[in-house]
């Protein structure tokens, strides 16, 4: 009996060494396919791009060292070219607020029409949520480059190409929080004869109108990101004024400098807010 | 008792009715904030004078381009040479052996009947333009006597333009132009020409069961490869170009997110909490993730295309610094979660501190880490495209410059049917392996 029981220990022992080898056997061999496809890829993108990564290395800090040593020559000039670009700054932070609450609004709305107990139409959820898919997959550039080629530069056409893309990033993650809530007060709402706008803004608001906006809120972030880099194709704000200040190059690096502390100064600062209020609203005023 | 009752009463009804008013002013404040925010957006991006500013003929061209083509018939006025090409493009050229049916040309002369039932005929220095519903315009062009034209030009529809050097006719089927240099007639045909094969290939013109399954087309090559060759080397299209440039674009978010990844691991156990050895060392990480995530794309892209020139090698990069920085700050809250009992555990059994994070944290953070970074690998599929139009890699790039030059609208829109078609098979193909790899379905 005893002479048993050590035997199948050892065939079980056996067993579960031979099944941790295979597994640890199959993970090396992804491992290792994975390590080969980034090299490879590394190897590719090196020599498709017209400088290679080793010839371009000693030279990476050569244009800020550029850009610096001009700046700090001309550092008498700086907070007069810091204010110059201010009025490009808050259009770029207009562009992205704007968007983040058109975006949000139509979010809220085609996210209510495709969930699960809130959709009028039941039928239709299917229709808007490839709505939603084709809208989130339209990256920003392209609209953007189409609606300048028609409305000229500026704020709006960027204004509309971020806000386009919101519906579609936001209208996911609000549908995901709507799934999640309560319908009671729905129903509630419901058997006393409210109709379905008023459903939705007595019922449903109130219950996740915090998660909304702590998802609006990252995404104002990322927006700002985005608006900034629309700026640099043609669509104003102070990515305009980054690609006219580069382009012209030697001479005009000073104003790049101001322009590039700006810019980082405030992707920090609405980085940090961003993330103080969300972390707030998460583990409340303590944490 | 009955004292302390009431008086807390007092106080919860205070508090409910400061709590309702504070509920009603925002209610309406809130409202009105944004209505107020979008009324000052209103002037300060000067929504008015858009208007004046929109080109609605661009928006038309551009949409009218996206599902048709024009074909030039094209008489040079100086030297007498008629010409038929797609798009006035010396690529898109026919020569006599394969002119489209709708036009045939003779001596100095050439007929087109149009969809409509309308026929323009140019013959030499006269062009008649039979329109349906309206009659013959017959216009003549002389370098004595500039442009004629048999109507009364006093009394002419706004689709007609007419001045002495130049006529213009616009119907639905064609447009005709007729300056003392040369008579051009735009033909509109529907769909994208030579999308598949370029005139010179022996391959235009049959359908895919004749390519398939038909006789040998050009004696040297098997049909397959032969279509497949010139559909590749398309030269109005440059299907193989296109195909690279998406190709680069993935492979940018590809290196990008999982180089960040990668570095971003480490340092995250540095900036963690609960794993930094000193106050100094985890501050050091998260302001650097913090520098790395403040100078964004944008600014890596342009510091590193200084560097490296462009191309995907430097999109990849400038994705991989911003994306460090964002995975760094994940990866290190992630740890900070991390179950400690785990480690416990397996330092319970003596395990050395490098087998303690192999066999106690790893295993716990591997699906959060592994769904953030394959998220950010579809949304960097969008952000490779944005960044190849700046740096000049990928498919970004193909569509700036189709759009630069302005004309190839239908190539624009290809594109942008690629680049949607791209980011969402992204998107399904990260939720595939995030599903296969996390809950092992």
């Amino acid at each position: 009996m005893a002479d048993l029981t050590a035997a199948s220990l050892d065939v079980t022992r056996a067993h579960y060494m031979a099944l941790t080898r295979q597994r640890r056997l199959y993970g090396g061999i992804m491992l290792l396919v994975f390590v080969l496809l980034l090299a490879a890829g590394f190897g590719i993108a090196n020599e498709r791009n017209a400088g290679g990564f080793l010839p371009g290395l000693p030279h990476i800090f050569d244009f800020p060292a550029d850009v610096v040593a001009e700046a700090w020559e001309k550092r008498a000039n700086l907070p007069g070219h810091l204010i110059d670009a201010l009025p490009a700054l808050i259009e770029t932070i207009n562009i992205a607020a704007v968007a983040t609450l058109t975006g949000a609004l139509g979010a809220i709305i085609l996210s209510m029409l495709s969930t699960h107990g809130l959709a009028p139409w039941p039928r239709l959820i299917p229709v808007f949520r490839r709505m939603m898919d084709l809208m989130r997959a339209m990256p920003e550039i392209v609209i953007a480059l189409v609606l300048i080629f028609i409305l000229g530069g500026g704020p709006v056409p960027a204004a509309i190409a971020i806000a386009f893309h919101t519906v579609g990033a936001l209208g996911k993650l609000f549908s995901e929080v709507n799934e999640n809530a309560d319908l009671k007060p729905l129903e509630g709402l419901a058997s006393v004869g409210a109709t379905w706008p008023q459903r939705m803004l007595l019922g449903l608001v109130p219950q996740v109108a915090p998660n909304w906006f702590s998802y609006a809120l990252l995404r104002f972030e990322i927006n700002i990101r985005a608006s900034a880099i629309l700026g640099f194709v043609g669509a104003g704000g102070i990515g305009y004024e980054l690609k006219n200040a580069i382009s012209w190059g030697q001479g005009k690096f000073d104003e790049a400098a101001a322009v590039f502390i700006l810019l980082f100064l405030t992707i920090v600062f609405f980085d940090q807010l961003s993330s103080y209020v969300r972390n707030r609203m998460t583990y409340g005023a303590t944490k | 008792m009955s004292l302390a009752t009431a008086s807390s009463s007092v106080d919860m009804r205070a508090t409910a009715t400061a709590l309702i008013a504070r509920k009603r002013l925002l209610t309406f404040a809130v409202p009105l904030a944004i209505l107020a925010y979008f009324v000052y957006i209103f002037f300060a991006f000067d929504i008015l004078g858009l208007r004046e500013r929109a080109r609605l003929d661009n928006a038309i061209a551009l949409v009218s381009d996206t599902y048709s083509y024009k074909t030039h018939v094209e008489r040079n006025n100086r030297r007498g040479e008629i010409e038929v090409a797609v798009e006035g493009e010396r690529k898109g050229t026919y020569d006599a052996t394969n002119y489209p049916s709708w036009v045939t040309v003779g001596e100095d002369a050439a007929t087109i009947r149009l969809d409509d039932g309308g026929t323009i005929e140019i013959n030499g220095d006269i062009v008649r333009f039979e329109v349906p519903g309206f009659g013959l315009i017959e216009a003549t062009q002389s370098r004595a006597d500039g442009v004629t034209i048999n109507l009364d030009t006093s009394d002419l529809p706004d689709w007609i333009s007419y001045s002495n050097t130049r006529l213009s006719v616009t119907t639905k089927a064609a447009r005709l132009s007729l300056t003392k240099a040369r008579t051009e007639v735009f033909v509109y045909e529907f769909g994208w020409e030579l999308f598949w094969f370029t005139l010179e290939s022996p391959y235009y013109g049959h359908s895919f069961s004749e390519i398939a399954f038909g006789d040998r087309i050009d004696p040297t090559r098997s049909n397959l490869a032969g279509a497949w060759q010139d559909f590749w080397t398309n030269a109005i299209w440059r299907h193989g170009d296109v195909a690279w440039a998406l190709f680069e674009t993935v492979l940018m978010a590809f290196l990008g997110t999982f180089g960040a990844a990668i570095i971003a691991l480490p340092l995250a156990f540095l900036a963690a909490r609960n794993f930094a050895p000193l106050v100094a060392i985890r501050m050091a990480a998260r302001r650097l993730f913090d520098f790395l995530r403040g100078v964004d794309g944008l600014i890596w892209t342009i510091l590193l295309s200084r560097a490296f020139g462009p191309g995907p090698m430097t999109g990849a990069l400038a994705i991989l610094f911003t994306d460090t920085g964002s995975f760094g700050k994940l990866f290190s809250e992630a740890l900070e979660n991390v179950d400690s009992k785990q480690i416990e555990g397996v330092a319970s059994t003596g395990a050395k501190p490098l087998q303690r994070y192999r066999f106690g944290v790893i295993p716990q953070i591997v699906p959060v880490l592994l769904s953030q970074v394959l998220y950010f690998l579809e949304s960097n599929t969008r952000s490779a495209t944005i960044i190849g139009a700046i740096t000049g890699g990928g498919i970004g790039l193909l569509l700036t410059q189709a759009m630069i030059t302005q004309k190839d609208w239908e190539e624009v829109s290809y594109y942008i049917i690629l680049i949607v078609l791209l980011v969402m098979a992204m998107d399904s193909f990260s939720g595939w392996l995030r599903r296969k790899l996390i809950k092992g379905e």
